[in-house]
């Protein structure tokens, strides 16, 4: 078994001929030293990353060149493999943050389409050190933006990057900083707020990436304070996450410590301070006004807009308000520069997105792709399938504001305008993968029970209308839905998106709609033949004994809550559907599959 | 004596509200702090706050009863919050709730007569790759199963509050 490998590829297109004999003139070198049976030689894919001819790579020591030529391989065998001295020459530094990532995680299936830009410091360092976040070009790009760029400089490299609100809207973040930077505060106060208040059912990127990296957020807000010449910021975080809050702490304390935050940051006369707020428990304050109010100590309603945050804002000065994500990824724009970040992406979408991919996949967990892979791609390949070998029916995308995708949209690519185009939206991040034991009324019923209970009751559309659009759905899944509940429920959900004041009602309608758009046929079943094809309504469901598998055990009948199962011992036993709640006890019981649910 | 236990309240109260500055904007640290410390905000207590404050108490009241992680009726010394999300409920919340609702002989929203446990439906808390998931006061605890949570519900009955994996 040999010790080393020499890995040996050429860019595409590139002379096949001259790979050859490189490949062969090493072989015969290794030869020469007595080196064969410890190094072995072998070729790999033709590489697309690098336009630099052939390219070589020595495993396990992850040493990688370029422009590889037969003195070059002189070189490496004589001086490296023989003499342990690391060959400089021709060495090549792909970017940092991919060769970080791929150098630790490169060899999982989960990670391998993965691109991870905004992650790119979580499971790697320890989330409680600021040693090992400086070791990771930690604050780099906070100094290197204090000694080399003006406040416009740094929005011009966002402005470039295409960096696109990470929290589901998609609003590009230089504008909202450009609009700060110009907007006159009359104490001369301005505030950025990191919004940590992600409420979106089936979403966690925020508390992974806090847990994991909390630093990288109080980077990239002092960024942004340098740019809209604030010197205040707070982060507004769920009380739902303690783990995230304790580390936020104790990062907030250390960056201070160590100069990274507080007066004259490195030296500058730069000063930027940041403090936590607490939610209690309420989705509405993720929209940015009602944050807002919250962090002010009020109920957190939401207020029309004009005028926007960015002119006035907390405590009526210019406040600009960035998502988690967002921030996390401003570091890597500056340090990397703005083109760096946009060559990943799509045309309208560039950088990286992170899902919480959760639900019936194999895999679950946290991922971040480029903008552009499709979603077939994210359930298959990186998801690793639908678990339990179940058929696929839906994905719902966008939290509570989005909607479920079906199969025939499984190549849409992930991009802002593509979800839209299909119904959905980009959300904050949530990707719930539903097989086809799932109820589309159900969860179109779950969604709107969570909104119809997060509205906060200031605008009369989403206050009653999201109610009674609830009561229809509720009917439904107990078997009274009437022919026109459809037609009423597409009514009120387009009134409700047209006439609510803010994001919340806006969007609230639409898993219904969209739900009404693809699975049309099983809201019609459930209504006219009283059907629940997933089994999920327990109000339609039927559950029968069958006669050739009961043995008159009894089980059923005595775990029956309400006695409505009767049959003597060892015969067979009938279930009184009059009186039968469908609780699905004796369904649980019955060790023989004698019972079913039709 | 109840004077004066009205006395020692509107001090403690006073106190908190001078921690974080009397200022109008930080009602909601406040309040978060109280109830903390005395577990729900009574009508006292919000009249309290809004007197150092100087702003009128249904105001405050207001604020105390838009978010539910403030609580203006006692509740047990631990509050379990169960997450009803759709994830938790895929992979079989309601297994879990029926555990607890049986193991304490409450229903959801209801307190226990020794005022040990409260239990309660909660959003998302972002456990969803490790579902189903309830926090128990501070401590959050994922991939649960009915013995599991038999275990956990022991372990603080019997006054440990520490994690169990």
């Amino acid at each position: 078994m040999e010790e080393k490998y020499i890995l040996l590829s050429k860019n595409f297109g590139y002379q096949q001929s001259k790979l050859n004999e490189i490949v062969e003139y090493t072989k015969k070198k290794l030869a020469e030293k007595n080196l064969t049976g410890k190094v072995a030689v072998k070729l790999r894919l033709d590489n697309y990353y690098i336009n630099e001819q052939i390219l070589l790579s020595i495993l396990p020591d992850k040493l990688h060149y370029t422009k590889v030529d037969f003195k070059l391989i002189d070189e490496i065998i004589d001086d490296y493999l023989i003499n342990g001295k690391i060959v400089e020459r021709n060495r090549f530094q792909c970017d940092e943050l991919l060769n970080r990532f791929f150098e630790n995680f490169g060899d999982y299936n989960y990670f391998n389409k993965q691109l991870r830009l905004t992650l790119r410091n979580c499971g790697i360092i320890d989330p409680e050190s600021i040693d090992d976040y400086i070791l990771a070009d930690g604050f780099k790009a906070l100094a290197k933006m204090l000694t080399k760029m003006k406040p416009l400089d740094v929005i011009e490299e966002m402005r470039k990057s295409g960096l696109r609100g990470r929290g589901g809207g998609g609003y590009p973040t230089y504008i909202k900083w450009t609009n700060g930077h110009r907007a006159k505060s009359e104490t001369g106060q301005k505030y950025i707020i990191c919004n940590a208040d992600e409420g979106d059912p089936g979403a966690f990127m925020d508390r992974s990436t806090i847990e994991g990296d909390p630093f990288s957020i109080i980077e990239g807000m002092a960024i942004a304070g340098y740019a809209v010449g604030a010197d205040k910021g707070y982060v507004y975080i769920r009380a739902e996450y303690p783990l995230a809050i304790k580390r936020l702490e104790n990062a907030i304390k250390l960056a201070k410590e160590n100069n990274f935050l507080g007066k004259n940051i490195l030296g500058t006369n730069f000063n930027f301070e940041i403090d936590l707020r607490l939610g209690a428990g309420a989705f509405v304050c993720g929209e940015e006004t009602a944050l807002i109010a919250s962090i002010e100590g009020r109920r957190g309603t939401p207020r029309p807009r004009p005028p926007y945050p960015s002119i006035k804002g907390l405590f009526g000065c210019p406040t600009v308000i960035n998502n988690v994500e967002t921030l996390a990824n401003v570091p890597v724009i500056i340090l990397d520069g703005g083109d760096f970040f946009a060559r990943i992406g799509t045309e309208q979408s560039k950088g990286t997105k992170v899902f919480a991919l959760a639900g019936k996949v194999n895999n679950t967990g946290l991922i971040e792709i480029p903008m552009g892979t499709t979603i077939r791609e994210i359930i298959y390949n990186i998801g690793g399938g639908i678990a339990n070998n179940r058929k696929f029916k839906a994905v719902q995308t966008g939290g509570p504001s989005g909607g479920c995708i079906p199969e025939d949209f499984l190549d849409t690519p992930i991009d802002y305008d593509s979800l839209i185009h299909a119904g959905s939206m980009m959300g904050s991040g949530g990707m719930i993968v539903m097989d086809d034991n799932t109820c589309m009324v159900d969860v179109s019923k779950f969604f709107l029970d969570f909104t119809q209970n997060e509205s906060c009751g200031k605008c009369t559309p989403c206050r009653e209308g999201t109610k009674r659009m609830l009561e229809i759905l509720q009917r439904i899944t107990e078997g009274k839905g009437e022919l026109d509940d459809i037609e009423k429920l597409e009514r009120l959900g387009e009134t409700i998106k047209l006439s609510s004041l803010c994001g919340l009602g806006q969007s609230a309608p639409n898993p219904i709609l969209t739900a009404l758009r693809y699975f049309r046929e099983e809201f019609e079943e459930h209504i006219k033949d009283k059907k629940c094809r997933a089994h999920i309504c327990k109000k339609l469901i039927e559950y029968f004994i069958l006669e050739d598998k009961c043995i008159g055990c009894g089980a059923c009948k005595r775990k029956c809550p309400v006695n409505c199962i009767s049959g003597e011992p060892k015969k067979l036993h009938t279930i009184d559907q009059s009186k039968c709640i469908k609780c699905g006890a004796c369904f649980e019981t019955c060790k023989f599959n004698a019972i079913i649910q039709r | 004596m109840f004077r004066y236990q009205e006395e020692i309240l509107a001090n403690e109260i006073k106190s908190i509200v001078e921690k974080y500055g009397n200022k109008r904007e930080n009602l909601l640290r406040i309040l978060q702090e109280l109830n903390d410390k005395y577990n729900y905000l009574s009508e006292q207590v919000l009249q309290n706050v809004a007197s150092c404050l100087k702003i009128s108490p249904s105001e405050v009241y207001g604020v105390a009863t838009f978010y539910s992680f403030l609580n203006t009726k006692p509740k047990g010394k631990y509050v379990i919050r169960v997450c009803k999300t759709i994830v938790c409920d895929l992979n079989g919340k309601d297994k879990i709730i029926n555990t607890i609702e049986n193991e304490l002989g409450i229903k959801v929203g209801e307190t226990t007569k020794d005022g040990l446990f409260t239990l309660e439906y909660t959003n998302c808390m972002g456990m969803c790759n490790q579902g189903p998931a309830m926090l128990i006061n501070n401590d959050i605890y994922y991939n649960l199963d009915p013995e599991k949570v038999v275990e956990i519900i022991e372990k603080y009955a019997r006054g440990g509050d520490s994690n169990v994996d």
